[in-house]
């Protein structure tokens, strides 16, 4: 079948194509003023899925909590899982962005926020990063790229400085130590730190083995063997999750009890699964890391939530600087009053919240879009959940060292 | 490097292959028989780890007990997917039976997640932690208790295909196929049997290996790969191939996380199966095709 335009119905159907066309930039100016979309874009299966549901849960809970802090937040939450892996990161980021994201926070695992870094600033879209401390991602130069996380070396240098306190409060100096790693973008960005920093700290042991494994290792037995041989009197690990649990159980299976195991900047002994796997042995293992406030009245107020809404589950870390990431999104939206990218940047840029949830100075980003103010604590697992034993303005509980022995907890 | 260190790992990576190597026997005596390549090996395996999990966390029932249930049920499994899915694609292109396995592969990953949810999952048994002094060597208790069972299962199996008429008559059918129904045997019936043999090996790994590892949806093409990999090594089809084959894998993994970089284990065993491949194309074990 053929159609036949008359001239006339050539000219009315250009006129009105025309009309439409004119009037487009209208309708972007509108939606510029509208609702907030956040995308936000995490690991929700795969081996890294227990850490990204985490984070989701305090990307849910903002909304509701900061508008009963009296903070208005018109937003709309996208969700899209990277499935733990990068390439999928980079395409669920295109497509938020394609749908409408205005902003994107995500992503817990550096290897996938840098690849989300890339589009979200080829598209000019702001990304707050809530979770990974690969230092490269800022370092880029990007101009829509930020980070409420603290980076590696951030990481690494709060966490040489509070191994000093922990060994001062507890009298335990060691000579030694074996550092374990896993190999992904995380764990080798924590381990170029360390290996940079440590002289500068003047740390009174000396580091002698360094260890990497593959995070989604199904057995550590060699590994623990090996760092066992070595005798070292501290263990400092860079885990995830899964690799964490794996390596207390070999630790106890190996009878390996050296007298400090403390992590210098890494998740996994402070994760509710952690706790719920090993039960009495996950007790008395150390990490020093961004925590939350337990001050902070807002912390407080996150907390009822969480509680109410995620029954058993444990609020950590992840929640927190999820809940922070949302919070500077809304408040750039509410302080640029329009959703295009540019002028959210801005406002992002100009952040300056000094009451806020995670420990550390107000949040605040430098010219890299690198929030510089977030300090880390020294957490201790007892009663089977993480408590803050130092700094002391801080602390929940006293610290409890050396570890107790294995055989003696079973 | 001490001596009391290189042979408690390699007593421990020994142990480990023994294991790996039951877990791959499934994936040898179905391919042996039927010459249909299992896409759904692994997927296989991680539904008899849930079931371990499912009979762990509501009845308290050990794995070590629940592997007969479950190897039972998994050979109903096997026995039903050879007999409705796979028989009538025998005698297709192969490419559409390996089309059709990973796709069943993929269902049962994505049926797992969402039952399961994505966390990871493990059985803690009273005895999980333990570990046995031998001299100078500290043993994982668990890895001795499965790795015993192993050597059991196996050796069950090779009495069964040499001294029962069933078993011989699953022989005569890999070895001539066209003899085997000249002289009546019910081809159909049998490939389904050898497929549900398999598939209960499968399943009993599957509830020791919770003992070892924790569970989760997507472990199951790690372990499709390895299996194809200590197959291949220790020859198709063949039964003390495969526990060989896990054996060196087990054994190559354990050294090479001593002596090089832990996280270069994959690379040993995989250089493993290109000298194999390389020198001995049909497996150390295996028969020249």
């Amino acid at each position: 079948m053929s159609i036949k335009l008359t001239r006339r119905q050539f000219a009315a159907s250009a006129a009105g194509v025309a009309l439409a066309a004119g009037t487009a930039p209208f309708n972007i100016v509108k939606a510029q003023t509208g609702k907030l979309k956040i995308g936000s874009i995490h690991p929700r299966s795969g081996f890294q899925a227990q850490l990204g549901i985490a984070c989701q849960r305090g990307i849910d809970l903002a909304p509701k909590v900061l508008q009963q802090i009296g903070i208005k937040a018109d937003v709309e939450i996208m969700n899209a899982d990277t499935e733990s892996n990068v390439d999928v990161a980079r395409a669920r980021a295109e497509k938020l962005i394609n749908d409408g994201a205005n902003v994107l926070i995500g992503a817990f695992d550096s290897g996938q926020s840098a690849a989300i870094a890339q589009v979200a600033e080829q598209k000019g879209v702001p990304y707050i990063i809530n979770v990974a401390a690969a230092p490269q991602i800022t370092e880029q130069g990007y101009k829509f790229v930020f980070r409420n996380f603290p980076t590696a070396p951030m990481l690494v240098g709060d966490g040489l400085n509070l191994m000093k306190g922990v060994f001062e409060k507890s009298g335990i100096t060691p000579k030694t130590a074996v550092f374990m790693h896993v190999n992904d973008t995380f764990g080798q960005a924590m381990a170029g730190a360390i290996k940079a920093m440590a002289p500068r700290f003047n740390l009174p042991f000396q580091i002698v083995e360094t260890i990497s494994y593959d995070p989604q290792a199904k057995d550590l037995s060699v590994e623990i063997a090996k760092a066992k041989a070595t005798g070292a009197e501290l263990l400092m690990p860079v885990t995830r999750l899964n690799d964490a649990i794996l390596m207390v159980r070999e630790m106890v299976k190996q009878r390996w009890e050296p007298k400090i195991v403390m992590s210098p900047g890494a998740p996994g002994f402070y994760e509710g699964q952690f706790y719920k796997t090993l039960g009495k042995f996950s007790n008395y293992l150390l990490t020093n890391v961004p925590w939350y406030n337990p001050r902070s009245g807002m912390t407080q107020k996150l907390l009822d939530e969480f509680t109410k809404s995620y029954k058993g589950e444990l609020f950590e870390l992840n929640v927190g600087f999820s809940f922070e990431a949302v919070m500077v999104a809304v408040m750039a939206h509410n302080a640029a009053k329009s959703t295009a990218g540019a002028a959210l940047a801005d406002a992002i840029r100009k952040t300056n919240i000094t009451d806020h949830v995670m420990a550390g100075g107000p949040l605040q980003f430098d010219a890299k879009g690198q929030n510089v103010n977030i300090k880390s604590v020294t957490l201790q697992n007892l009663d089977q959940r993480p408590k803050v034993v130092l700094p002391l303005d801080i602390a929940e509980d006293n610290l409890t060292l050396p570890l107790p022995s294995w055989q003696k907890r079973a | 490097m001490p001596a009391d260190l290189i042979l408690t790992v390699a007593v421990q990576g020994i142990l480990t292959g023994l294991v790996y190597g039951l877990m791959a026997l499934g994936l040898s005596v179905i391919f042996g028989v039927v010459r249909v390549v299992n896409f759904a090996h692994g997927e296989m395996m991680t539904i008899a780890s849930y079931a371990a999990i499912v009979a762990f966390s509501a009845w308290n029932i050990d794995p070590l007990i629940s592997m007969i249930p479950i190897a039972v049920l998994l050979f109903a499994l096997g026995y039903a997917m050879q007999s409705v899915l796979i028989n009538p694609f025998i005698n297709r292109p192969e490419h559409s039976q390996f089309i059709l396995l990973a796709a069943v592969a993929i269902i049962m990953v994505n049926g797992l997640l969402m039952i399961f949810g994505p966390d990871a999952r493990n059985v803690l048994v009273d005895y999980a932690l333990d570990s046995i002094e031998v001299g100078p060597l500290l043993i994982d208790k668990v890895r001795v208790i499965t790795a015993v069972l192993a050597l059991v299962i196996t050796s069950g199996l090779f009495a069964f295909f040499k001294l029962s008429r069933t078993g011989k008559a699953i022989r005569a059918c890999a070895d001539n196929h066209l003899g085997a129904l000249v002289i009546g045997l019910n081809i159909k019936h049998l490939y389904a049997l050898t497929f549900g043999i398999g598939s209960a090996i499968v399943g009993a790994a599957g509830a020791m290996m919770t003992l070892l590892i924790d569970t989760t949806p997507n472990i199951g093409p790690v372990f499709t790969l390895q299996a194809f990999v200590i197959v291949i090594i220790g020859g198709l089809g063949s039964m003390p191939g495969a526990l060989l084959g896990g054996v060196l894998i087990g054994l190559s993994e354990a050294m090479s996380g001593l002596f090089f970089a832990p996280s270069a284990k994959t690379m040993f065993g995989v250089a493993i199966l290109i000298l194999v491949l390389l020198f001995r194309p049909q497996g150390l074990l295996g028969r020249k095709a």
